[in-house]
């Protein structure tokens, strides 16, 4: 990555006066439950041009300081401790006095951009009026003018047409630019930045960084970027900082929390991260337990009851953060000198859990059975207007012939950006409807062939997995029901329900004695478990998992993912596994379809795909995805999409990838004719390896 | 992320309500009220059909607690027993068309299609019927029957806005992931509604029941002061004002402890309604510490 203004790391830096200095920062909220310490004596500094990654899980705090710096917190919170912006106390200051401050001296991006901007007006004058609130002598405009600027300088096209459109005409990633233009809109001394690419595509979130450095490069701001992707941290921050239940455990440069992290949790979301860049099948490290509630923390390391290190001072006394060997690099751990005597890494620290071989490993994959087969697949909504007499005006294809199969014991990742028909190809799986055009087969079966009794009879075989724990349990029944349910649909008696109750629940790492609890007396990691239990409860042969753990924090995310690993070896299941996060994919899966606009547009075995993808769109989607490793991420190549995934209700002519493609542009003219004229098929790249290019060219992109 | 393991939602409802003392006033007030309408009459001798011929229009007093009326019936006897009619009347209907609404809602939402576009035509044309009228003119049909189908009419005529209501829960519940997992184990879609679907709107359904109560209480005491709902000698509220009216200032104990018992029982369960509501709503600002 360029443009960066990077600390050295031998600590003899000459460190300019800190713009934004916070000291003992605590807030607490009151709530039902008792005083929620959220964030409990955070004391951090930046400079101008310099980048802070603030780390950590849901919960740990870091969005509530950033919040407090700005004055946004509601009045029942209670902020206690200094905040500094440019030698100036803001801690205490009135709403009044803080207005001045926010926007002009210190700017926020939020996480959802399509709540940040009002929907009313246009984009170009709600920029204009971020610049009139500050420098009231601007004309009208003189403002516009700087608007349509400033969105020329985060990247929208046609900044003079565009200033004019309303945020609901933009993408995600557009509002994401647009936000960003209106934070350096009064040229602030720092950006707060709260995961401002959480919400959105990783090939966005890539494009959305570069506009991140340059926005640093116009203003020379310093950034606080909040984030709970090491990934990004490593690729984007010059100094980290990582925070459990409230507090900063860890800070120091970049290199220093990754190649010499002294702190166990730092090390155990190391290890919990899976590699895009590494073939790696051992389990994943695991950190064990959940974070803890922030009301009434008992005494000593708040980690402890996680920590494999723990020894008696850690259950008592709470550790401060304290310098370690490295001047700039602190800890707030007991253990931290043990750490770095013997340079421990996660593997040391964290049990690693022993690997099943998986039930069929010997048997070659053509000689397994076809659990699922997909042929030609069309899934078309159609596109009506008028409200009474509805009128038929076009189609959607959502997917639009895509074709591939499942054997037994296997897992097949399905990956693309949002919209791209992952969703909908396994709703259809799903279904068992019959499908717009081309056939689903379950165990050799034709969906749209099927009666009604044998319908229910494949639906058996079917187990699906949701995103969201929260959303996908019923909160009025107790567990117990709740993984009964469908053997009571189909019948089951009671008694062998119960048993098999108790057994689903021993299965997936909880106790029987959960049976009575509701799904809100669960921690999250907790409740996807109940939702894997679930979806297995009818002894299914194919599970389809939809982003299972995409919900879940890093350090839970690691005991699921070996979780399902676990089920599919000891129970030889098969898995159809949707993810947009391409690490936990290449961890997972054996083979990997990369879907584009409805359509696949490489085949392969994870290996392959991920080693050598021949399609420009792969290359591009894959060289988005940040390897939490600092040295390796801050020496690749990004290859950037242009724009955002066309419409499926316009789909280009032609190659459907060709409005974005890289390849394309540097293609020469009678070879973009085929690009443009033909709709390129999958073609054989390798073995098992297809791809849907006329030019294919196998790159490495980590 | 829900941070409070342990604490059950019903019990943090309990505990939000509490703390809104207008409400509980509320929910003390009408328990006081039922057990007054029902346990009252046995402590006064006089029952609210028998008839005092030694004392006509007479105040309050030691023998007849809220006065005597002209034909020397006992006030106090006849109020009682108009406000245990009244109760029954609003409890029940309140219960009648919450439940009705729930199930027309539910199936209208959970089934959409055909199913949806008849039930949801029943429900505008039954809105657009001037109720009032109707059960006027049916009135005279069930004179002398039982006060049962008067009920049902009421209730008949107020399920409608909260069936449209449902109906909306239930389209956006029915796309939550829950629902959709019991679809695709095979669950049948009655076992959905009723297992999945309204449980999970048992809130709003209790808090409409309970506004619904004041409600029909009101609705009526309106039709029985114009002779169309209780007939005598039958008594309600609404019968006892309309005889008290003529006679308020000249002889206010006709009139003061019916209307008063009236106000009582309807503010009562509005301020119950409010405070369940703003106890279920974690967005309220009023419940919190």
């Amino acid at each position: 990555m360029t443009g960066l203004i990077t600390t050295s790391t031998d600590g003899q830096t000459s460190v300019p006066a800190p713009v934004l200095e916070i000291a003992d920062l605590r807030v607490s909220f009151p709530s039902e439950a008792g005083t929620v310490e959220a964030v409990r004596g955070l004391s951090y500094a930046v400079s101008a041009g310099e980048v802070l990654g603030i780390v950590g899980e849901s919960g740990s705090g870091k969005s509530v300081s950033a919040l407090a710096i700005m004055g946004l917190l509601p009045d029942r919170a209670r902020v206690e401790g200094s905040i500094r912006f440019g030698g100036r106390e803001l801690a205490g200051l009135g709403d009044k006095a803080l207005t001045d401050i926010r926007g002009s001296g210190i700017a926020m991006v939020f996480q959802d951009p399509l709540s940040a901007l009002t929907p009313v007006y246009t984009v170009g004058s709600q920029i204009a009026e971020a610049i009139r609130a500050h420098h009231t002598d601007t004309s009208r405009a003189a403002a516009a003018d700087r608007a349509v600027d400033l969105l020329k300088l985060v990247g929208i096209p046609n900044p003079a047409v565009r200033a004019k459109s309303f945020p609901h005409e933009f993408s995600g990633g557009m509002r994401q630019r647009v936000m960003i233009a209106m934070a350096i809109a009064n040229d602030p001394d720092v950006i707060l930045a709260d995961e401002p690419t959480t919400a959105l595509d990783v090939t966005i979130q890539a494009q959305i960084l570069e506009v991140f450095h340059t926005a640093q490069e116009a203003t020379g701001a310093a950034i606080v970027m909040i984030t709970h992707d090491l990934g990004v941290v490593a690729g984007f921050a010059d100094r980290v900082m990582v925070m459990y239940a409230g507090r900063a455990v860890e800070t120091g440069t970049v290199e220093d929390a990754f190649y010499r992290s002294r702190m166990p949790y730092t090390l155990g979301l190391l290890g919990a991260l899976p590699r895009p860049d590494l073939e790696t099948r051992e389990p994943l490290t695991p950190v064990e337990g959940n974070p803890p509630s922030l009301v009434g923390l008992p005494p000593g390391c708040p980690f402890a009851p996680r920590c494999p290190l723990k020894i008696d001072v850690c259950e008592t006394v709470e550790p401060p953060l304290a310098p370690t060997a490295v001047p700039g690099h602190q800890t707030a751990c007991h253990r931290s000198g043990f750490l770095e005597d013997g340079d421990l890494k996660a593997g040391d620290v964290f049990p690693v859990p022993a690997a099943l071989p998986p039930a069929l490993a010997g048997v070659p994959r053509e000689q397994r059975p076809v659990v699922l087969e997909v042929t030609d697949l069309v899934r078309t909504y159609p596109l009506t207007t008028g409200s009474i007499f509805r009128r038929t005006i076009g189609e959607v294809r959502a997917v639009d012939g895509i074709s591939f199969d499942v054997r037994e014991g296997e897992t097949l990742g399905l990956v693309g950006e949002s919209g791209c028909g992952k969703t909908t190809t396994i709703n259809e799986i799903m279904s068992l409807a019959t499908p717009s055009a081309g056939t689903i087969k379950v165990l050799g079966q034709e969906t749209g062939s099927l009666d009604r009794k044998q319908r229910r009879k494949i639906r058996r075989q079917l187990g699906l997995v949701f995103q969201d724990p929260n959303a996908s349990l019923d909160p009025r029944l107790p567990i117990g029901d709740i993984l009964g349910e469908g053997m009571k649909a189909y019948g089951v008696p009671v008694a062998e329900r119960r048993s098999r109750v108790s057994e689903l629940l021993t299965l997936v790492g909880l106790g029987p004695e959960h049976v009575n609890r509701y799904p809100a007396e669960f921690s999250g990691g907790q409740r996807q478990r109940i939702g894997i239990a679930r979806a297995l409860s009818l002894e299914p042969r194919l599970v389809v998992l939809d982003e299972p753990v995409s919900a879940l924090d890093v350090s839970i995310r690691a005991g699921v993912v070996n979780l399902l690993e676990d089920l599919r070896a000891r129970l030889g299941l098969s898995y159809v596994f949707v993810a947009h996060d391409l690490s936990v994919v290449r961890h997972i899966a054996d083979r990997v379809a990369v879907m584009y606009l409805g359509r696949i547009v490489e085949l392969g075995t994870v290996a392959d795909v991920f080693d050598a993808p021949a399609h420009p769109y792969t290359q591009a989607l894959l060289s988005a995805v940040p390897v939490p490793d600092p040295r390796q991420e801050r020496a690749r190549k990004r290859i950037l999409l242009e724009g955002d995934l066309p419409s499926p209700s316009e789909v280009p002519t032609g190659c459907r990838f060709r409005s974005r493609c890289p390849l394309y542009a540097t293609l020469l003219e009678d070879h973009q004719a085929r690009c443009r004229d033909d709709d390129p098929v999958l073609t054989p790249q390798g073995p098992d390896h297809t791809a849907a290019c006329h030019w294919p060219e196998a790159r490495t992109v980590f | 992320m829900t941070e409070d393991v342990g604490v059950s939602r019903g019990r943090l409802v309990l505990r939000r309500f509490r703390r809104r003392r207008i409400a509980l006033f509320g929910l003390v007030a009408i328990v006081f009220l039922v057990l007054f309408a029902f346990l009252g009459p046995s402590l006064s001798k006089w029952n609210y059909s028998q008839k005092d011929y030694n004392a006509f229009l007479q105040p309050p007093s030691a023998q007849h607690w809220f006065g005597t009326t002209q034909i020397g019936a006992d006030v106090y006897a006849q109020t009682l027993r108009g406000l245990q009619k009244s109760l029954v009347i609003g409890f029940l209907t309140a219960i009648i068309s919450t439940g009705l609404a729930a199930i027309v809602g539910a199936a209208a939402g959970y089934y959409g299609g055909w199913t949806d576009r008849v039930l949801m035509w029943f429900v505008d044309l039954l809105l657009v019927l001037p109720s009032f009228l109707i059960i006027a003119i049916l009135s005279p049909t069930f004179q002398g029957k039982t006060w049962l189908l008067f009920v049902v009419l009421l209730a008949g005529f107020s399920w409608m806005i909260t069936a449209r209501i449902v109906r909306g829960l239930t389209l956006s519940l029915k796309e939550r992931e829950f629902v959709r997992a019991a679809e695709f184990m095979g669950v049948s879609s009655r076992t959905i509604l009723f297992r999945h679907l309204l449980p999970n709107m048992s809130s709003i359904l209790i808090i409409d029941a309970t506004i619904n109560v004041g409600g029909a209480i009101l609705a009526e005491t309106g039709l029985s002061y114009f002779g169309f709902g209780v007939q005598p000698p039958d008594v309600s509220l609404g019968t006892l004002i309309a005889d008290g009216t003529k006679s308020a200032l000249t002889y206010p104990w006709l009139f003061v402890f019916c209307g008063g018992l009236l106000i009582l029982t309807v503010l009562a369960v509005s301020l119950v309604g409010d405070g369940l509501r703003d106890a279920v709503d974690p967005n309220s600002e009023s419940s919190r510490l």
